[in-house]
């Protein structure tokens, strides 16, 4: 295995667009470095770009987004009180990730491209409209979180290509995001089903909603009959239970050692409007 | 809470002094299986069937031997099934075929070939050079479709003469045993519940992964460091494997990180000493957690159907259970064990218990804490708080009034003598945690446990230095702070104090055979042996005594740490302290050791009680523990806080095994969680903190009235949990893991 | 297949290594440092045993390679007490019998170690959580829980 670390992404790129076999960047590498040592991915080359210039960076930018750097850790992500205040959502559902000792690594960007269907990090970055650049051959475009993974273990970027920074919208006014899982233990697991919940009010009543859901399909969901059964309404006990009942239909989950496809329907729709709540209460400026 | 208030007789036992290896263990100096290496080592590595069931058509080594970093590739073939010493049979054959596949994989991660290579990461890569042509084999892996009429054969001829006639060939063993007249007792209850449960097999989940360092030459002389609970098991079981003297080969125990019975046999060892032999150099294997869970020894599953009737007072009238026990490839699930323990705790007029041991495409069982009881308590404690529920009757009075003592017929034959049962259970009922309230959505449970104890060979051995100060070689690994507990023992009988005794886990060379550190047996039968070799030492420094002072003998006694004059005849004599004796031993008749060699007979049954909240979230199924409280008879409490140390690991081990821990194999057959983060041990923000109530009721089989107080903490926790969670879902759970899926379902299924 | 020349600094002291870049730090720490402290218990990040720090950052051993330690400061188990005084954690463990068999305390008393400097003050549900990444078979979690937050109390009164 060749091991490198470049010092731009456009070298990255070219020593990706011109590797043969197998290709892993090296982010937090909480990912990689399992399926090395597990063998069930053997790279050819390995590239690590935390050597880059700014991949630890977080930034609040002039109009009030966000920038992060792709080697932002999920601890330096907690440990940002202004990132934590506007985006709690995308805060917990990345410090969720594993241990304490795997905060100390873990990325936003590693959680997306390792493509898990049940990453944790992702629904909340897809609720909350992240948008990553990655850097190719050809430069350099903007892609939304949501078309990265295509597939279990499988992304939208074609050789040669690497993401190269994150992008949080800017939270704007009377907003609020969370992101629930859930798991069998209190720590340490893979979600068995994940919620995230974008939302927006006018007074007390929805104007603008995202819900995701994740591990209850090959990709991460977007769904917007969710967001229809909540947008115009005050969150009360009809929309939350048409919020869950449009998360139950849109899974289509698989049986396997997590969980059941009964288990992971019923509980998608226990969890968005656990999570429904929160966002709502955030939004109303409430330290929830 | 270890009853201080009780007046004690002794003057260290009973304290709570730092444990000697205290300061190795928190500087990371301590050295585990893993942490050692020898000059000119060679690095092992094991390569493991991918299939549950394959006939091994051939084996091609040439390429992994043809590499330049392989040294030494092993297969069956280097092992000593007959050239050396023909027929090898019984366990040792079963191991041998576990340790190294013959005809057949019998399992997924069944080893079938070994490397030696010149460094980690080239052995694993070598590995990949040894081509194995399998013929893939119909495979079962579930005890009760092992024993239908259609499932595949494991192996021909493995039952012994216990199974009646027509069972499957893959039923290997069968018990039954009981009293009374069950039918009658049936028909004079006045409500008899019948159920069926099933358990998943768990692992011991050890933090250490087995790890060794063996050296072999050709003249069948060796040398094995391992982590192992008990290194003349490993000894005298790769000597056989291997073809040598047993003798001829020394086993050094590292220190162990973790075994609760996983650790009670060899699974690398041989291996790496074949691997040596072959190579001509130190061959360390080390493996990996995914080996662990696939090819070490995880417990049996089970499934068991239970009868129990009942009086309205809450009088047994009678019991009856059927335990089907999965144990992997081979002969050894405890299905006996699992029937003798299940109605353990009763006094019972009738009862009645059958045991199946079952052969499946499974790593071959290992023991784990109290091996079969904790599944048949599981069963039987469900249905007698399912008895208590529907006619109303507290579970603690119930088990009360049906609770054995001294005397009682036990279930599997015997008549108890002292046991603390009692005790036990009337703690529970006064301690706090029964009579606090509980919150909506709470539930809580109670169980008993029994398990049996264990005695065993031991050897001990003390010798006394100049200065007065003694150093104690014991032969059964430490697992727990038992080089404390041995400590105060012996300092209790020589009267110096405790920081003076050094305890040494001597290696096979410099003591007499030990068995394991099993069966809960280590502070019982160590303890035992270290208190007569110390006595036996005592007995020489009181010779020294009466010789300096020209007295008969019979005219010394050892009082705190010195021989004094005593009786008529003594004369009148200042007391002659322990190293005042030492200093000259060299001239008045030299060096003064004890020792004492023996299987020790009374360990003592043991019992334990446990209550527990649970709480139930009624639209996800996740269950919480909210508190638990252990309640165990310890006889007497060497060092109580690693005593409540046992009680809190028991307690915690059975929370992961009732809610989450399981092993879950696909249709093909292969094991689908083979890492800590799918097999979910609790992690510290699962659990509460676990109170502890130690009950002492002295083994009269015990100078200083020990019990073994390891193993029967796990015994009482998957029912007790079940039943707290039953409760608090107000349907009962009969399946475990109680996994948040299987809770949900059970919940909607209720309606 | 070359190997990387590593320059790094484990427990204040200049330290040099050849590693394959498959190798982890915990591999070079144990085969090539002989800093057997820190254990593989999983090789998957989930049970904390092999837990270091690197610039002052919590992290597992085993989910960091080797080569990436060129430049860091690393800080192991075996850098904990200070010469022949131990750290209160060291002492406390001792005392409250927070350990049984002693195969996950390295990693719990760096890991532990890592939270009173960042928290003088945990909750025990904040202390549970923080070690959630700690696997312990022996103990139940109960002694060690108690051994850390009490180290807390007495380095606050002490400060």
């Amino acid at each position: 295995m060749d091991y490198h670390s470049p010092a731009s992404f456009a070298e990255a790129s070219a020593l990706a667009a011109n590797a043969t076999g197998i290709t892993r960047f090296l982010a937090g590498g909480t990912d990689v470095l399992v399926q090395l040592r597990s063998e069930l991915v053997a790279p050819d080359t390995l590239i690590d770009i935390k050597k880059i210039n700014g991949v630890h960076d977080i930034t609040r930018n002039a109009d009030g987004s966000w920038t992060l750097g792709v080697a932002a850790t999920g601890a330096e992500m907690s440990e940002h009180a202004e990132l934590g205040k506007d985006w709690p959502g995308v805060v917990e559902a990345m410090d969720l990730i594993g241990s304490t000792q795997v905060q100390g690594r873990a990325t936003l960007t590693g959680n997306l491209c390792n493509g898990s269907p049940a990453a944790d990090s992702v629904p909340a970055m897809v609720a909350a409209g992240v948008t990553v650049t990655v850097t190719g051959p050809d430069g350099d475009r903007v892609v939304p979180v949501a078309d990265i993974p295509t597939g279990p273990g499988k992304t939208s970027l074609t050789k040669g290509e690497v993401v190269s920074a994150v992008h949080i919208p800017a939270r704007g006014d009377n907003g609020g995001d969370a992101y629930l899982r859930f798991i069998p233990r209190t720590e340490m697991d893979i979600a068995v089903v994940g919620v995230g919940v974008n939302l927006r009010l006018d007074g007390d009543t929805i104007t603008e909603a995202r819900v995701s859901l994740g591990a209850v399909a090959p990709t991460i969901l977007l769904v917007e009959d969710c967001a229809k059964a909540i947008i115009g309404t005050t969150l009360d006990e009809d929309a939350l239970d048409a919020l869950a009942t449009a998360a139950s239909a849109a899974c289509n989950p698989i049986d396997d050692k997590r969980g059941t496809i009964a288990f992971r329907t019923e509980v998608a729709g226990v969890l968005a409007k656990r999570a429904a709540k929160i966002a709502y209460a955030r939004a109303k400026g409430e330290n929830v | 809470m270890a009853l201080d208030d009780r007046k004690s007789e002794f003057s260290f036992v009973g304290t709570r002094p730092d444990r000697p290896d205290g300061l190795d263990k928190v500087t990371g100096r301590a050295k585990f299986g893993a942490d050692t290496s020898a000059p000119g080592m060679l690095h092992g590595a094991i390569l493991r069937s991918p299939h549950a069931h394959a006939r091994i058509i051939k084996i091609d080594t040439s390429k992994a031997d043809a590499h330049k970093d392989v040294k030494a590739v092993v297969t069956r073939a280097d092992f000593a099934d007959v050239p050396f010493k023909p027929g090898l049979e019984g366990e040792f054959w079963n191991v041998l075929e576990n340790v190294m596949a013959g005809d057949k994989a019998l399992y997924d991660g069944h080893a079938v070939a070994a490397v030696a290579a010149t460094s980690a990461l080239a052995a694993r890569d070598a590995l990949k050079l040894i081509e194995v042509e399998y013929e893939v084999l119909p495979h079962v892996t579930d005890v009760d479709k092992a024993m239908a009429p259609d499932a595949p054969v494991i192996r021909e001829g493995a039952a012994d003469y216990s199974v009646p006639e027509g069972m499957h060939p893959n039923v290997v063993r069968y018990h039954e045993s009981g009293h009374g007249d069950i039918e009658a007792g049936f028909a004079e209850a006045d409500l008899v519940i019948e159920d069926s449960f099933v358990t998943e097999a768990t692992h011991q989940g050890y933090i250490e992964p087995h790890a060794c360092l063996g050296m072999l030459g050709n003249d069948g002389k060796g040398e094995l460091w391992c982590t192992t609970q008990g290194h003349w098991i490993a000894q005298k079981t790769c000597a056989a494997l291997l073809g040598i003297e047993t003798s001829q080969l020394r086993v050094t125990a590292s220190e162990i990180g973790g075994g609760f019975g996983g650790k009670t046999t060899v699974f690398i060892e041989p291996v790496a000493l074949a691997l040596s032999r072959k190579a001509n150099r130190p061959v360390k294997v080390v493996m990996t957690r995914s080996e662990v869970f696939r090819a070490t020894g995880p417990t049996s599953s089970a499934s068991m159907d239970i009868k129990i009737g009942m009086k309205k007072d809450g009088t047994i009238t009678g019991a009856q259970g059927i335990f089907r026990l999965q144990g992997g490839a081979f002969p050894g699930a405890p299905g006996d064990m699992t029937a003798m323990c299940g109605f353990a705790p009763y006094n019972l007029t009738n009862v009645h218990q059958v045991g199946y041991d079952v052969m499946a495409n499974r790593p071959k069982q290992a023991a784990y804490r109290a091996p079969g009881a904790p599944m048949g308590a599981f069963a039987v404690e469900s249905v007698i708080d399912e008895l208590c529920n529907q006619l109303s009757l507290d579970p603690i009075d119930v088990r009360l009034k049906n609770a054995a003592y001294e005397g009682t017929k036990a279930s599997y034959g015997p008549r108890y003598e002292r046991i603390g049962l009692v005790e036990t259970l009337e703690a529970a009922k006064a301690h706090p945690h029964y009579a606090a309230p509980l919150k909506p959505g709470q539930g809580r449970g109670v169980s008993c446990g029994f398990w049996f104890n264990h005695g065993g060979e031991t050897s001990v051995s003390l010798a006394l230095s100049e200065d007065g100060s003694a150093q104690l070689m014991v032969g059964t690994p430490d697992i727990g702070g038992s080089r404390a507990s041995m400590a105060l023992m012996a300092a209790e009988v020589l009267g110096i104090p405790y920081e003076n005794i050094r305890v040494t886990i001597a290696d096979t060379a410099t003591l007499g055979y030990n068995d394991v550190s099993h069966g809960s047996r280590v502070t019982y039968a160590s303890g035992l042996a270290t208190i007569k070799a110390a006595h036996h030492a005592v007995d020489k420094l009181c010779e020294r005594a009466a010789a300096k002072w020209g007295i008969p003998v019979d005219a010394v006694k050892w009082e705190n740490g010195c021989a004094v004059p005593s009786g008529p005849n003594a004369g009148d004599f200042d007391p002659m302290p322990l190293a005042d004796i030492t200093a000259d031993m060299g001239s008045t008749g030299g060096p003064i050791s004890g020792h004492f060699e023996a299987t020790p007979e009374g360990a003592g049954v043991s019992f334990g009680t446990h209550i527990v909240d649970a709480e139930v979230d009624p639209e996800t199924g996740k269950t919480s523990i909210t508190r638990y409280t252990v309640i165990q008879d310890a006889g007497k409490a060497i060092h109580p806080t690693y005593v409540e140390g046992q009680y809190q690991g028991g307690a915690a081990q059975g929370i992961g095994w009732a809610l989450n821990e399981e092993y879950i194999y696909g249709d093909d057959g292969r094991l689908q969680n083979s890492i800590f983060l799918d097999y979910r041990i609790p992690v510290a923000s699962d659990l509460p903190m676990i109170d502890t109530v130690i009950v002492e009721v002295p083994n009269p089989g015990h100078p200083f009235g020990v019990r073994g107080v390891g193993e029967t903490g796990i015994v009482p926790p998957l029912a007790a949990i079940a039943n707290a969670v039953s409760n608090a879902a107000g349907v009962r759970m009969r399946q475990l893991p109680m996994s948040p899926p299987r809770i949900l379902a059970a919940l909607k299924d209720n309606g | 297949m070359s190997k990387f020349h590593v320059s790094t600094t484990v427990n204040g002291d200049t330290v040099e290594y050849l590693c394959d870049p498959r190798e982890t730090l915990l591999d070079c720490l144990r085969d090539k440092l002989n800093l057997t402290g820190a254990k593989e218990g999983c090789g998957t990040g989930d049970c904390g045993a092999c837990s270091v720090t690197v610039d002052g950052r919590l992290v597992c051993s085993c989910l960091m390679l080797g080569v990436e330690a060129d430049g860091k400061q690393v800080e192991t188990v075996e850098g904990i007490a200070e010469g022949d005084i131990l750290h209160p954690l060291q002492k406390k463990f001792i005392e409250y019998a927070a350990l049984q068999c002693g195969i996950c305390t390295p990693g719990i008393l760096v890991a532990a170690k890592s939270l009173l400097e960042k928290n003088p003050n945990p909750t025990e549900e904040e202390t549970r959580y923080w070690l959630a990444g700690n696997l312990c078979r022996c103990t139940g979690y109960d002694k060690i829980i108690r051994a850390v937050m009490d180290t807390a109390a007495d380095l606050r009164e002490a400060s």
